[in-house]
């Protein structure tokens, strides 16, 4: 049995059993999450997102490094990191390889890496990663990076999960038409050109640029106007126009080289404080807790309706739907 | 319902910068269905066992092609004893003269994979080693 006591004094191995026992859902799974849940909040979570290749284990690697040393005269935060990559929708396997870009972190003890298959979720994050970062802020990690599996332009479960959402982008991905499509990079509250040291890195930075200026005023950065008429409803005190909005950044990095991270750091932790100045933390974090219990409702019912299912029933309704005698949305109903 | 994947660590330990065998065996470990981490080159006994930890693996493999093996592998070892992953299964592939495989599996390790090596009978003997109920 794993002892929540210990996870919470530091013990990395009963951490890492947890995460198991969350991910496979196994019966010590609910204690776990139930007992931590009380310490949790603290946590700053970043999520980090962008197409295959365009340097997200690279720039969590110097980032998780840039944390740890910035603050040299308190203690430096300590770190987590979830690195999702994808299951295999064949073989139901998966090839876990952001370690490798993260070898310079070993050693140090503050920073607790895991990787994570996506195990069949479509979003860019797997079914338990909301978990795993309940767990990892209950055991008192003050910041959190989540790196997504390399995602195009519909995978943005992660602008739900955390608090500062990172897309990353590498030169020469598409043209301007691509910049203001729906999507990934609606999401972003920071946006990161990486491969600087690339010619054309300057006009992916233009590009992205118009894109933003673009959007509408106010809280720049689009897609945060859902949030925004959150805010105003139910915690909102003031008008939206005299507070200072948040201007999405676009920052020319080169991960590899380390060049341009310590801004990137400030832009994290200027954006957390805009957060809880302006009350969207607190915004953030009820929508998305909200959200959470949906989740788990959905699955509890549909685990609850396949235990009671008439499997005779269903494969008969089933053959019909196939011989299209039935349409599924007729059948919706026999079956509920 | 429980979702039990197999997790498995593909480790390169000591100084050879040969990690071909050790893409295969991953990417023949992935289409058997398990959970591979492959760490990349240059790992330190330290490193690996670290690894293991946070991944909470069921099995290391470590490949090691540098003649370096005899010391290498009880360094694993030892460290994954020490911190607690006594429970870990480890295999070892890549080039091992037959006279050195008794040593090492006396010293925990269950199967030495030459080159040519059948990479469905490595998944089956992962399978066998987490499971050994299961066939």
């Amino acid at each position: 049995m794993i002892d929540a006591e210990a996870i919470r004094s530091g013990n990395r191995l009963a951490l890492s059993r947890a995460l198991t026992a969350v991910e496979n859902n196994t019966p010590d799974s609910k204690r776990l999450q139930a007992a931590l849940f009380p310490f949790t909040g603290n946590a700053h979570l970043v999520g980090v997102t962008g197409a295959p290749g365009s340097g997200k284990s690279t720039l969590v690697n110097q980032l998780a490094k840039a944390f740890r040393q910035s603050s040299s005269n308190e203690k430096p935060p300590k770190i987590a990191i979830i690195a999702v990559d994808p299951t295999s929708p064949y073989s139901g396997g998966a090839l876990l390889g952001d370690r490798i870009r993260m070898q310079d972190l070993a050693g140090d003890k503050g920073i607790f890496i895991r990787s994570m298959a996506s195990r069949g979720a479509l979003g860019g994050l797997a079914h338990s990663t909301a978990a795993f970062a309940t767990l990892l802020d209950g055991a008192g990690f003050d910041v959190i990076l989540i790196e997504t599996v390399g995602a195009g332009q519909a995978e943005v479960d992660i602008a739900r999960l955390a608090h500062t959402v990172i897309v990353v982008e590498a030169p020469g991905m598409g043209d301007d038409i691509q910049a203001i499509k729906a999507g990934i990079l609606e999401i972003a509250d920071i946006l990161v050109v990486n491969k600087a040291d690339r010619p054309e890195a300057e006009n992916t930075a233009r590009a992205l640029n118009i894109m933003l200026e673009m959007s509408h005023g106010g809280i720049n950065g689009a897609g945060k106007h859902f949030m925004r008429s959150l805010a105003e409803k139910k915690v909102n005190t003031e008008p939206s126009d005299k507070k200072p909005g948040w201007e999405t950044p676009i920052r020319l990095v080169t991960a590899i080289e380390g060049s341009g991270i310590d801004t990137l750091v400030d832009d994290i932790r200027r954006h957390k404080a805009y957060l809880v100045s302006s009350d969207l933390w607190k915004v953030k974090e009820a929508f998305r807790l909200e959200k959470d219990l949906e989740a788990l409702i959905k699955d509890k019912l549909l685990d609850q309706w396949q235990e009671n299912l008439d499997e005779e029933k269903y494969q008969d309704l089933l053959a019909e739907i196939l011989q299209r005698k039935r349409s599924p949305i007729e059948v919706l109903d026999l079956l509920l | 319902m429980t979702n039990k994947k197999i997790r498995v660590l593909i480790a390169k330990p000591g100084l050879d910068g040969h990690d071909r065998g050790a893409k295969v065996i991953a990417r023949a470990l992935r289409d058997a269905g398990m959970e591979v981490i492959y760490t990349g080159l240059r790992q330190t006994p330290d490193m690996i066992a670290e690894a293991a930890l946070q991944e909470d693996v069921d099995v290391v493999g470590l490949s090691i092609l540098s003649g370096a093996h005899n010391a290498l592998v009880p360094a694993v070892i030892d460290k994954l004893t020490q911190i607690g992953l006594d429970d870990v299964k480890v295999f070892v592939g890549g080039i091992i003269p037959e006279d050195d495989i008794p040593n090492l599996e006396e010293k925990g390790v269950y199967a030495v994979y030459g080159p040519g090596t059948d990479t469905q009978r490595v998944a089956a003997e992962i399978k066998t080693a987490v499971n050994p109920k299961s066939e």
